[in-house]
């Protein structure tokens, strides 16, 4: 009888272990953002692209309407890709687009526009990249759409026709 | 005289000192127990990423605030999710990582007690 415990404890305890090893080897070990989870819009205080001069988010973000924060910058090349899709949303009037500047030259960000146009109804800065991080994004690009003060969707990485599409079905 | 003033100057300074030391490994604390999701494998202390030099300042805005460590780390996880965290907390998906060394421990001791000190 005691013989017999010890084999059989030890061939258990490889057994879990190996379970275990075996389940980390089928997870992602890259990190994935819930891009589903409803949250509540951060509260913040920033500045206007064009008038430098101080907003709240409260005078940004009505009940009752849809937006779109889209967080871009000059120097992101993707950024550029997504742009003709934004001009596109644009033209949607049932979507407010709004833009984050992020961490960007605002002299590099004008031209930008200029040279792109501007698909956005309002624009502010972010120059240390800390209210993107209020809102939970990673990087640029990335979009949110939002609908009574509260995050509906996430999309991370720069939009595409089939996206454009998911959005326009998701606002009628 | 002189003695007297160069004390003065100690006293004066040495508070000020301490005070931003302990900020400052507090903060460093912080950040290299948080993971910088961009670049994988590396502490937000370790990376010079926008995202992780953002985060930086965000822990020393949240820390002037005087919100405690396990604060920040709350605030962190309801924007990031625990994977944010390089310490996590036990939930039903972390339970197996705590309880499986104390039952190993225990089995192990089970073990040891049967076959050494029983057969005495």
């Amino acid at each position: 009888m005691k013989n017999k415990i010890l084999p059989f404890s030890v061939i258990i305890i490889f057994g879990i272990i190996f379970f275990i090893f075996y389940k980390g080897l089928e997870d992602s070990k890259i990190y994935i953002p819930d891009v589903n989870a409803k949250k509540e819009i951060p509260v913040f205080n920033t500045k206007e692209f064009f008038s430098r001069e101080n907003v709240k988010s409260s005078s940004i973000f009505e009940l009752n309407k849809f937006y779109l924060l889209n967080i871009w910058s000059s120097w992101c090349v993707p950024c550029r890709q997504e742009h003709s899709f934004l001009m596109n949303l644009n033209l949607e009037n049932k979507l407010n687009i709004i833009g984050m500047n992020y961490k960007d030259n605002l002299k590099n960000a004008e031209n930008f526009l200029k040279e792109l146009g501007n698909p956005y109804k309002e624009i502010f800065i972010d120059l240390d990249g800390t209210i993107a991080i209020e809102w939970g994004a990673y990087g640029v690009p990335e979009s949110f759409l939002i609908y009574n003060n509260e995050i509906i969707k996430k999309y991370i990485g720069p939009l595409n026709q089939d996206l454009v599409d998911e959005i326009n079905l998701l606002i009628k | 005289m002189k003695f007297l003033k160069f004390f003065l100057i100690v006293i004066i300074l040495f508070p000020l000192s301490s005070v931003n030391a302990e900020e400052n490994d507090k903060r460093n604390k912080i950040t290299k127990n948080l993971r910088c999701l961009i670049c994988q494998g590396q502490s937000v202390y370790d990376s010079d990423s926008e995202f992780a030099n953002s985060l930086k300042i965000v822990v020393d805005k949240k820390l002037q605030e005087g919100l405690s460590e396990d604060q920040i780390y709350e605030y962190f996880k309801t924007k990031y999710g625990e994977w944010i965290l390089y310490d996590p907390g036990l939930n039903k998906n972390t339970y197996i990582l705590w309880l499986l060394p104390i039952l190993i421990f225990l089995i192990g001791g089970a073990i040891i007690y049967k076959s050494f000190i029983v057969k005495k």
